[in-house]
């Protein structure tokens, strides 16, 4: 980020102005948006931009408070929406931010390389003629020749040969010139600046390459069954714009067990906290290669390659038998219910399309630990099984009314009319793990034969996040290589006065440098302790 | 599998150290307020001592005796040296108490965040007390632990208990430790960087006309060491505590790879410890640009620093995200 210079030519305001033609309008946008000045004044506001994605919901984290927003802001939501507030990593003026940043950064980055390139090949330069100008200086006299004193410095400054508790801030570059010399160090300053700029740009990419390439895949798998690594595997496949579909790695998983484990003991906030969730997979990385039993915790994802397997989410998935009239076995299966709650009562829809006449659909709770809240109606008062139960109403009608797609945890009630009672009620069942219920009518039956879990897999490929990792720690280490190496010019100047030598010393720093006149006295002492004065 | 006894040993050291700081605090203040100038002119015309020195043998200007430290007795400055000591060891005690007793580092709510900041805030204040005369800062430092300590045995306080899975990991100690002990060393800036705005209006009105001073002013004043280097302080406290941020950045994304899925989420937590890396960036840009005054890039440092409380106790309790473990 260059800094404004000073300007140094003559007023020109009475003179006419040339005109900037289009070229030199460019070149004045392009010193303004690469000015160190604009620089804060984005870095700012790309602060300030992220800060709405933390107080409002986002669609990529969480759609359905999103909507849940919308429905109760009916005046301002979708004021909100249209400004991108839902979506504001991904909104375009929150892009211009950051995109300008970047060219920003680049437009910083490669003059100053340029610059420090020049500056690390060139010799510091000559001593000025007055040290005792320079903001920390010191002098003695002592009684050694001047070029022994000259040497004892080059000595000193040039090599590590550091004494004593001397902390002469690295190795210096040197320049003899006659009676001076001038030293400088420091040059990893600017160095691990540019450093840590540049690997920012890596970073940057590395993103932009995840994100381009990167697929996320997300599939709920209840205990005993297993799924392989294809598309139509997935609940949700979320695919960079350039990711080959067809070539996904082929491998396969299969949960056998999920052990979860919630907090008994402590009472207030923390009681029914969750402890601990594994996993025990089998697990192979393609067809034909051998099974591996491997288990799959929370912090402790499977890999397959660069495709990770992340254990998410948890929840039950009662089993259920639905029979028709004469017995006949219509459905029986395990079906994935969706937790709302911290204590697990969940949601979810069974759907009997092989029932006739008419299709049957049950939608309602499932509750790991029931009880009835006067207002709530059926609860649950504990996240792990104490006491299971399903809350179910019933449903006849066409499940797929003109095919379409439709959630499997919900059930589409346009084209459905709910069973009643014979009080005209609408049906509720309540139903314990063994428990049987007869349908009215004549529909069949419905046995509740108990409940498995199952797991929410997430399933990343990530081919920038080795490139991103790598990006920032060089970026950490140039970051304190520019704020702890100190830039410093070192200037000595001896003159022979009858018989004996007056050295001068006097030092320069970029930016603050507390330790500068220390330094420079502790030189002073030294050069007089190895010329014998003291 | 907690051990109740021992959580409350825990929060008996917490109160035992909050006593101790509280008479610390009233020690460092009587302290300052001894600080009364027995002679205007001298604190008028004195200079930063690490100017002088390298040239003393030459041309040292007439400056009186470095400071008035030396005349006026301190004895309330070391009983306050002593009794915040003691204090850090109590939090250490403390600390250590509270993770025994969970059988994890106590690094999982925000009660047990607010009393190892405080420890690491007292700790790193120690420290350079060991190197350098700070006592002219203690009660800028013990005021605001013993705000946090207060705040954290009341408001925030959790019972001892086991960690949800998530947080089950060796990046737990890795990520919060450094959080919070580079949260410490913002904080003390933050105090340093507000006493160095008070001050530099102080030496503008002594510049201006000292006789208009009113005694508190005057006071203040020479109690605290000049603008300049405070400014210094603080700048060189932000140099070390920017790193340990960025450093806690990267370990969070690391860590919420592993947990989450991938290295960044925009969780509110994530969004807000980017935007105080932001806010502190710009500071560091603003120090080296020609054309801004140490002061305005000093607003920026206080701009980080309400960031940062936001991060601990708005996002922590309001915002809902995956890091809602305050436990409340």
């Amino acid at each position: 980020m260059t800094q404004n210079r000073m300007d140094t030519r003559p007023d020109e305001s009475d003179v006419t102005q040339p005109t900037l033609g289009p070229v030199g309008m460019l070149r004045w946008a392009w010193r303004q948006l690469t000015s160190m000045r604009t620089a804060l004044f984005l870095l700012l506001l790309l602060a300030i931009g992220a800060v709405p994605g933390s107080i409002w919901p986002q669609r990529n984290i969480d759609a359905a408070r999103v909507a849940d927003y919308l429905s109760r802001h009916r005046g301002t939501g979708p004021w909100l929406d249209r400004l991108g507030f839902f979506d504001v990593y991904s909104s375009p003026w929150f892009a211009a931010i950051y995109l300008l940043l970047f060219v920003s950064l680049v437009g910083c980055v490669v003059p100053r390389s340029k610059l420090h390139w020049r500056a690390m090949r060139a010799q510091p330069p000559r001593a000025p003629r007055r040290l005792e100008r320079l903001t920390e200086h010191g002098q003695i006299e002592v009684d050694a020749a001047p070029e022994d004193v000259l040497a004892v410095a080059r000595d000193v400054l040039g090599g590590r040969k550091v004494l004593g508790e001397h902390r002469l801030g690295g190795r210096y570059r040197l320049r003899s010139d006659g009676l001076s010399l001038s030293a400088e160090s420091g040059y990893l300053r600017e160095t691990g600046n540019l450093v840590f700029h540049t690997a920012l740009i890596v970073v940057i990419v590395a993103i932009a390459v995840g994100h381009l390439f990167g697929w996320r895949g997300d599939r709920i798998l209840v205990t005993g069954k297993s799924f392989s690594n294809t598309i139509s595997a997935y609940d949700t496949f979320d695919p960079g714009p350039w990711v080959d579909t067809e070539g996904l790695s082929p491998f396969s998983v299969a949960v056998d067990k999920l052990d979860v484990t919630f907090e008994e003991h402590s009472g207030g906030a923390q009681r029914g906290a969750p402890r601990d969730f594994t996993a025990y997979t089998r697990t192979q990385a393609s067809p034909g290669a051998p099974e591996i039993s491997q288990i799959l915790k929370v912090n402790g994802p499977l890999t397959f390659g660069g495709t990770s397997v992340f254990l998410l989410g948890n929840g039950y998935a009662p089993v259920i038998t639905v029979r028709d009239a004469h017995g006949q076995v219509l459905m029986h299966e395990a079906t994935p219910f969706l937790p709302q709650d911290a204590n697990y009562k969940s949601v979810g829809a069974i759907k009997v399309s092989a029932a006739s006449p008419k299709q049957l659909g049950l939608f309602g709770f499932f509750l790991p630990s029931e009880y009835f809240d006067k207002d709530a109606g059926p609860s649950s008062f504990f996240p792990d099984l104490k006491n299971p139960a399903l809350a179910l109403g019933v449903y006849e009608g066409d499940l797929y009314p003109q095919g379409r797609p439709q959630s499997v945890y919900t059930l589409s009630t346009e084209k459905m009319t709910q069973l009643r009672n014979a009080k005209g009620d609408p049906l509720r069942l309540l139903l314990k793990p063994g428990q049987s219920t007869k349908l009215p009518g004549g529909r069949g039956s419905i046995t509740f034969d108990g409940v498995q879990r199952w797991a929410g897999l997430s399933i990343r490929y990530d081919p920038g996040k080795v490139l991103a990792l790598g990006g920032a720690v060089a970026a950490l280490a140039g970051l304190i290589a520019s704020l702890m190496i100190r830039r410093r010019r070192v200037f000595i100047r001896v003159r022979p006065v009858g018989g004996r030598t007056v050295v001068s010393i006097g030092g320069l720093a970029k930016g603050d440098d507390p330790g500068l006149g220390a330094t420079i006295e502790d030189l002073l002492s030294t050069i007089a302790h190895r010329t014998g004065t003291v | 599998m907690t051990n109740e006894a021992l959580a409350q040993y825990a929060n008996l050291a917490v109160y035992s150290a909050m006593a101790v700081f509280t008479i610390a605090m009233i020690a460092f203040a009587v302290d300052l307020a001894g600080a009364v100038p027995t002679r205007l002119a001298a604190s008028e015309i004195r200079k930063e001592p690490a100017l002088v020195g390298a040239d003393s043998s030459v041309d040292a200007p007439a400056l009186p005796p470095p400071t008035d430290d030396a005349e006026r007795s301190r004895k309330a400055a070391g009983i306050a040296m002593m009794l915040t000591r003691l204090g850090a060891l109590l939090l250490i005690a403390a600390a250590a108490m509270r993770g025994l007793s969970v059988h994890r580092p106590p690094l999982g709510n925000m009660f047990e965040f607010a009393v190892v900041g405080s420890m690491f805030v007292v700790i790193v204040f120690v420290a350079i007390s060991l190197r350098r005369d700070v006592r002219w800062l203690g009660l800028f430092v013990i005021g605001p632990v013993l705000l946090t300590l207060g705040l954290a045995i009341t408001v925030f306080y959790t019972d001892a208990s086991e960690l949800l899975p998530s947080l089950k990991s060796v990046w737990l100690v890795i990520h919060v430790t450094v959080a919070t002990f580079s949260v410490a060393l913002f904080t003390i800036a933050f105090s340093v960087t507000i006493l160095h705005l008070v001050q530099s209006w102080l030496e503008e009105q002594v510049a201006h006309d000292p006789t208009a001073m009113s005694r508190l002013r005057t006071i203040v004043n020479t109690a605290l060491p000049p603008a300049r280097s405070l400014d210094r302080t603080a700048y060189g406290i932000h140099a070390v505590a920017f790193p340990l941020w960025t450093f806690t950045l990267i370990a969070g994304a690391i860590w919420a790879e592993q947990a989450w899925g991938h290295y960044w989420n925009w969780d509110p937590k994530e969004v807000w410890t980017f935007v105080i890396w932001v806010i502190y960036a710009a500071y560091l840009h603003a120090r080296a640009t020609t054309g801004w005054s140490a002061r305005s890039a000093n607003y920026l440092a206080l701009a980080g620093f309400g960031a940062i409380l936001v991060n601990y106790m708005v996002v922590n309790v309001f915002f809902v995200g995956q890091h809602s473990y305050s436990g409340m």
